[in-house]
């Protein structure tokens, strides 16, 4: 909760005598949601599915690491997404467990399909991965062939890298369990503040102040 | 967050029922109750405060937290009106106390005088019903004024050579340029274009009871939790509610206005949230409730005396609506911007309001703005640019460097009034509750999509001339989702080509008042919430003289 005690604190800075009125009626609110927020935070890692099967978790886990892999820098897996996807579909993405049930098998029997030796995608090499992937997303991929096949796949991979993305980059002081530990927005440079001051980058470092424009400027028509 | 604030029974006779609570209805209800009436103000969304605005991007992307609820009220799109329309999301709205103004980017431009008078000074458009105002810009100006003192918005007076006059500055100064504010403005510069500070509707200092901006980035969409956002919730409502005088009575969804055989409306027909029905009575009703549902409302609300709706013997409730034109190019530059970090713009631009219909071959004008308002998933779903992978470590990286120095150059333009351009009932997709569902019926005017066209030539070139490493530009497309819903009962002198007249009465019933997008008459250059608040202050004042005389009953 660094975050919230540094905006709590700007605000005691910044609000002078206007923010007395300010505070007193909002401090307790403040308290109460970051408490909240704190309490769902501590609950986001569950040790146990609520809607995945441990097998099927293990799966969505490696789809998942190959949309966002980890490399030099955490992905996907390290920030938890699978835990993520979990619970949204059993809360705010109920309506995509039928996607889930379907899409996963399909998934699986393309992997035998493409590779007849491999019996699922977590047993599948990186490179196999992402020619099972492709199959599902692109134009270039071995799956071209049959284009409702690739439909019905290509939703449940629409959702999911969707559902990947979101698990990832989500503010992870949010209830839902995503971005553990703030992995996802470290990797894209997103300070973990939520309050700043300018100069906020290269550019306006060294901005020399407002200079008005040219006052003889003409109101003419393009 | 208790407030000593009255509550009225459905059968007082109240002064005044407003119907929505959000830029229009946020600053009818502040004050009216302030002039001493008696108001209720039924909002059909919850009643959320600051400790409710969080910065999860789930609750705004998946749950529709502050917005109008798709799997409760569907709704439709067709092109023209020969076609059967198809459900799909067609409309975005805020849908809780405060209205769109909670979750609203905060852009606050005036109108300029062009924009009431455009008819007069380039004649009639083919394919358009363009018409001048009744007011004129010197009409709304001291109303402008009230909106930049009384809301808050921050700003520079004189900044653009382009701006209309003004009776007094700013109340507060701009914020601080954003690096996307820098970089606009020494390339527009080197154009020989006028850059200058955006007016924002956040603070840039504190107020009585409001935090200033603390830069947190999560502005569009979001609901403010330091109150620095001047919605109706953060700078109207808390001084309607302290007159004692005002309740808003949220989870109530108007759906009928009930009129009487002497041809005077009797109150607002809602459903409360476990779906029993009241009838709130009140002397004048005034529909505050955006350019989508204040023209359903009165479909909705037909009789025997209306029987194409109410208070719509013109025939034009709901059409001649105006969406705004104008485009988006995004780019990459070499170092860090960290536009994440602020709010959303910093640098307007205004040399392209007025353009030359004889030069450019089409009608109307913008403006252009750089801005960064993508949270993390926003940006990650649908800022990249269009050759990355979908997927896999090029995704990643792509992620990993473009995030910090990503920004955007928007285009905001005008919109042509076309008749066929409406929002209707559907035929048969209905709500949760029922009732006939919104259609929207929308294909922009030739000249909106030259003008898109055209200014992203301009965004093109700033962006050639600020060094960008990489850019490219959303195509110019035909719209069929409504954000800005603008001119569905708009204002004129003529009860047979508009729906109010300048003082915002129905011209057809006494009592009934209409203020909100739907009165507008032309689109403006693409930022309308200034102007519907000024509108909103005006029309108080308007109503007010008229009560006091003993005529909205």
């Amino acid at each position: 909760m660094i975050n919230d005690l540094s905006r709590r604190n700007f605000l005691t800075r910044a609000g002078g005598a206007a923010s007395a009125v300010w505070l007193s009626t909002h401090w307790p609110a403040i308290v109460a949601a970051a408490e909240h927020a704190h309490q769902a935070a501590k609950s986001s890692s569950p040790q146990k599915f609520e809607f995945l099967t441990p097998e099927e978790g293990v799966e969505i886990d490696a789809i998942t690491a190959r949309i966002i892999p980890s490399d030099e820098t955490p992905g996907a897996h390290e920030a938890g997404v699978v835990y993520f996807i979990d619970r949204a579909l059993t809360t705010f993405a109920l309506d995509d467990q039928k996607t889930y049930r379907e899409g996963l098998p399909a998934s699986q029997a393309r992997v035998r399909e493409l590779f007849p030796n491999v019996a699922k995608f977590s047993n599948a090499t990186p490179e196999q991965q992402d020619q099972v992937l492709h199959s599902f997303d692109d134009q270039t991929g071995p799956g071209r062939g049959n284009p409702r096949r690739r439909a019905m796949a290509n939703s449940f991979f629409g959702i999911l890298r969707a559902h990947t993305v979101i698990g990832f980059l989500v503010d992870p002081d949010s209830a839902h369990g995503g971005n553990r530990d703030g992995v996802g927005w470290k990797v894209i440079g997103r300070d973990p503040d939520h309050m700043f001051q300018s100069p906020f980058g290269y550019y306006d470092k060294d901005y020399a102040g407002w200079q008005p424009n040219p006052p003889d400027a003409e109101k003419t028509k393009a | 967050m208790k407030r000593d604030t009255p509550k009225y029974k459905t059968s007082d006779e109240v002064d005044f029922v407003i119907v929505g609570s959000g830029a229009a209805g946020g600053i009818m209800a502040k004050e009216l109750s302030t002039n001493g009436f008696r108001v209720v103000v039924l909002e059909q969304g919850p009643y959320l405060t600051e400790a409710d605005f969080v910065h999860d991007e789930v609750k705004i992307l998946n749950e529709d937290f502050l917005t109008n609820k798709p799997k409760l009220q569907p709704t439709s799109f067709r092109k023209t009106p020969n076609e059967k329309a198809k459900p799909q999301r067609s409309v975005l709205y805020g849908r809780c106390v405060g209205g769109t103004s909670v979750h609203f980017t905060a852009n606050f431009w005036r109108f300029h005088e062009i924009d009431f008078v455009e008819r007069s000074k380039v004649g009639p458009v083919p394919g358009a019903d363009l018409r001048d105002w009744p007011i004129t810009y010197a009409d709304l100006e001291p109303y402008y004024t009230k909106v930049e003192w009384e809301i808050g918005v921050s700003g520079l007076a004189g900044a653009s050579p382009f701006d209309p006059p003004r009776s007094k500055p700013y109340p507060m100064p701009p914020l601080p340029v954003k690096g996307s504010g820098v970089i606009f403005e020494r390339a527009a510069r080197k154009l020989g274009w006028h850059p200058f500070p955006a007016p924002m509707a956040i603070l840039s200092q504190p107020r009585p009871g409001r935090s200033a901006c603390v830069k947190c980035g999560f502005c569009m969409l979001f609901g403010c939790e330091v109150g620095a956002k001047s919605s109706s919730l953060a700078a109207a409502i808390p001084v309607a509610e302290k007159t004692g005088r005002c309740e808003i009575r949220p989870n109530s969804y108007v759906h009928r206005i009930e009129l009487d055989s002497n041809g005077r409306v009797t109150g607002a027909v809602y459903f409360d949230e476990k779906r029993s029905t009241h009838l709130q009575k009140a002397k004048a009703v005034i529909v505050c409730a955006n350019g989508a549902e204040t023209p359903r409302l009165l479909l909705l609300s037909a009789n025997k005396q209306f029987p194409n709706g109410l208070a719509n013997s013109s025939g034009v409730v709901g059409k001649y609506l105006m969406l705004n034109s104008g485009g988006v190019t995004t780019a990459v530059f070499e170092h860090p911007i960290n536009d994440y970090k602020g709010f959303a713009v910093s640098r307007i631009l205004h040399d392209f309001y007025e353009l030359d219909p004889h030069k450019v071959g089409f009608y109307g004008g913008g403006g252009l703005d750089a801005r960064f308002d993508l949270t993390p998933v926003l940006f990650a779903l649908g800022a990249l640019p269009p050759d990355t992978p979908r997927w896999g470590s090029g995704f990643k990286q792509a992620l990993a460097h473009n995030f910090t120095r990503t920004l955007e150059v928007f285009s905001h333009g005008t919109s042509l009034p076309v008749e066929t351009n409406s929002f209707s009932l559907d035929p048969d997709l209905k709500d949760a509750w029922g009732l006939p569902a919104l259609c929207l019926t929308y294909k922009d005017h030739p000249d909106d999509l030259k003008l898109w066209a055209w200014l992203n030539q301009r965004g093109d070139e700033l962006l050639d001339a600020a060094g960008a490493q990489k850019k490219w530009a959303q195509p110019v497309q035909e719209a069929q989702f409504a954000v800005h819903l603008l001119g569905t009962c708009r204002m004129g002198t003529d009860p047979k080509t508009s729906v109010i007249n300048p003082d915002h009465r129905t011209h057809d019933v006494k009592n009934l008042f209409l203020c909100d997008g739907s009165s507008l008459v032309t689109s403006g250059r693409g930022q309308p919430t200034m102007t519907i608040e000024a509108l909103a202050f005006r029309a108080a004042d308007r109503i007010t003289a008229l009560a006091k005389r003993g005529e909205t009953t």
